[in-house]
């Protein structure tokens, strides 16, 4: 029973990792039917971005928590401003193109970010220091759910509960519910869709960089390949929950995550991608739109 | 006309006299490996090894008061050509042969040596089944074979840490999966410890957590891993952050500065195998310069190794007295020869002892080689 915790406790924490930035993947599929392949990638920059700003503040003489927040909401911002510009010369050109021209843009800008980040940063691993630190309260359980694990998973909770207040309450979540179902009709009752459309890419690169940064500290280095794999997963558990559904990124995060940690717990870790993307095929073949995907009726 | 046959004899006997007399006075050592094509980067530093070092003996008088003559063929790395090689030094005349390079065209080649009862020894071949099949009795390398990190690293966990219960883990690609594997099988063949848990995991996914908190239901006293040192220093971070007590042993992929750096704290006590540090070796920083001295550029690869097997094998030649098959093997097995991989001498299954790797323990921060 405790492996079992133990497992289900480690799925977990990956998989509101991967839900987080599931969630960038979904806004943006929902608003522009753009799958954004350059999002992975604003991961990796928020995951820098830490280090560099974790790095100034130790020298300033900051410590523990501090850092952690401090270089959060520098990345953040970092991460934002990247999301913003990247949507502003990357897609806002290809707006009305055809779908796949805006596909490849994506594919183009990830390949640009990596590579820029490679030749301004390095090829080799950098260590992240811990930003964590060790609670002492959370000493007796640490061989069961570490420090590490509990902050990641206090913190996608939090976010998932302001983004959902975001987007339910606000006059700027309703704009952009709005411009989800029908984005002629949102500008003509007067709601600056271009704005809402970079509000969105600015939100799920936010997202991105808090994953980011929580996955460094929690691992303890970076490189300029991470977010292609981590990418790569969060689309799978967007696909999965259904592309385009808010709920369903999550859902389909935590069921990724869950997956793979139960499949290397109880089969093999050889086996846990297998597993993974064998679950996918599954769900497709069963529900094509993804588990809470809802299936849209072809307008011709 | 019968005494035109018999002058005709005479003189083809004599010529046969002449032969023989002229090959007695030089030893033969046969150099073979790819001289051209592109893998001949791999054989020509080992080439000009003999080269220099055939050049500085014959200086100092030869050996055993003759010349050392050399007969150099190439084989391109590829298995039919070895032959032709073999065949060529053999009719030559070789005494003992340097070669081959590659593992393929070095098995093709050695039956060829045996059947002749000639002493082979290779700088670079490294494939197992060479020396340890015991198929060829003559063969001997101055180069580690593939086996011989996961050799080290397990008699090491099991016979100077005690170990009992072994997890090993690798990153399923051809180095690291081939480590585990020799791992596997020489825990199973120890008959000490029994292999608990085995497994290869992604590179690069996002974290461990469950195969390590499998590890530990295993109860597994020791981790070997198999791999590069990015996921190494995932890996005993997180052990570290599950409070285990179990000891990582791994490779020399995780040898790397990158892996103190990254693994920081977590790094502290980690086992792993690594090249022998040589830095401190003579003889060693003498062959390099040697060769820069002649060349004005870096050996490349083998050099060293090359350096060494030519003297091991001419040592061997002087130790017994001749170029007699049976005595030179012998002085082979039992003498030791100072040269540029250290002070060696070779197996019983032709593999030098002493020559290669080294475990390694990280302390305070840095690696110390333990023995």
């Amino acid at each position: 029973m405790d492996y079992f915790l133990e497992l289900f406790l480690g799925g977990l924490t990956r998989g509101s990792i991967y839900a987080l930035i599931a969630l960038g993947y979904t806004m943006v599929y929902g608003i522009i039917q753009l799958i954004n392949f350059a999002h992975g990638e604003i991961y990796m920059i928020g995951a820098f971005v830490g280090l560099i700003v974790a790095g100034i503040c130790t020298i300033y003489g900051f410590s523990g928590i501090s850092v952690l927040i401090l270089a959060a909401i520098a990345a953040i911002i970092w991460a934002s401003a990247y999301g913003y510009t990247l949507e502003k010369i990357a897609y806002r050109p290809l707006r009305g193109a055809p779908r796949l021209s805006p596909l490849i843009s994506a594919i183009g800008m990830s390949i640009f970010l990596q590579n820029y980040v490679l030749l301004a940063q390095t090829s080799d691993f950098l260590p992240f220091p811990n930003l964590i630190p060790d609670f002492e309260f959370m000493e007796p359980v640490a061989y069961f759910i570490g420090s590490p694990e509990l902050v990641i998973l206090v913190t996608t909770f939090v976010t998932m509960i302001l983004l959902t207040l975001l987007i339910k309450k606000t006059k700027v979540g309703k704009a952009m519910r709005a411009t989800q179902q029908d984005m002629s009709m949102a500008r003509l009752v007067g709601i600056n869709v271009d704005r809402i459309i970079s509000l969105t890419f600015v939100i799920g690169s936010a997202l991105a960089a808090i994953g980011g940064v929580l996955v460094a500290s929690y691992i303890g280095q970076v490189n300029f390949y991470i977010g292609f794999l981590a990418g790569v997963k969060a689309f799978t558990a967007a696909v999965l929950g259904g592309i385009g559904s808010i709920p369903g990124a999550v859902l389909g995060g935590l069921v990724l995550g869950w997956t793979e940690s139960f499949a290397a717990g109880y089969v093999s870790s050889d086996y846990e991608d297998v597993f993974a993307f064998g679950l996918l095929v599954l769900i497709l073949i069963l529900r094509p739109a993804g588990i809470l995907g809802k299936a849209r009726k072809q307008k011709v | 006309m019968k005494k035109i046959t018999v002058l005709l004899t005479s003189v083809v006997l004599s010529f046969g006299l002449a032969t023989a007399g002229f090959a007695a006075d030089t030893i033969k050592l046969g150099v073979a490996g790819p001289h051209s094509g592109d893998l001949a980067p791999y054989g020509i530093p080992a080439m000009r090894a003999a080269q220099l070092v055939v050049k500085k003996i014959n200086a100092a008088g030869g050996v055993l008061g003759k010349q050392v003559e050399l007969l150099i063929q190439d084989d391109q790395c590829k298995p039919e050509m070895a032959t032709n090689a073999a065949t060529k030094l053999v009719t030559d005349g070789a005494d003992v042969v340097l070669g081959h390079i590659c593992s393929g065209a070095t098995k093709a080649a050695l039956g060829i040596y045996k059947d002749a009862k000639i002493p082979v020894m290779s700088p670079s071949a490294t494939n197992p089944p060479l020396t340890q099949s015991g198929d060829y009795p003559n063969f001997f390398r101055t180069i580690a074979s593939d086996d011989m990190q996961a050799r080290l690293a397990i008699n090491f966990t099991i016979n100077d840490l005690g170990k009992k219960k072994i997890a090993v883990l690798h990153d399923k690609g051809d180095y690291g999966k081939g480590f585990a594997e020799f791992a596997k099988q020489f825990i199973e063949d120890s008959g000490k410890a029994e292999v608990v848990l085995f497994e290869g995991v992604t590179p690069g996914a996002m974290d461990y957590s469950s195969i390590i908190q499998k590890v530990r239901r295993e109860n597994a006293d020791a981790l070997i891993w198999g791999g590069y040192h990015p996921e190494a220093s995932k890996i005993v971070s997180q052990m570290k952050r599950k409070r285990m007590k179990a000891v990582f042993v791994s490779d020399d992929g995780v040898k790397d500065d990158s892996f103190l750096k990254v693994a920081g704290e977590a790094a502290e006590g980690a086992y792993m195998t690594g090249p022998r540090d040589l830095s401190k070796n003579e003889l060693n920083k003498a062959a390099y310069e040697e060769f820069k001295a002649e060349y004005g550029t870096d050996p490349g690869a083998f050099y060293q190794e090359g350096y060494s097997a030519a003297l091991a094998l001419l040592n061997a030649i002087e130790q017994a007295g001749g170029t007699d098959y049976d005595k030179v093997v012998e002085a082979l097995h039992t003498k030791y020869v100072e040269t540029p991989v250290g002070d060696i001498k070779f197996d019983s299954k032709g593999d030098a002892e002493g020559v290669g790797f080294s475990v390694y323990v990280v302390e305070n921060g840095a690696f110390k080689e333990l023995k």
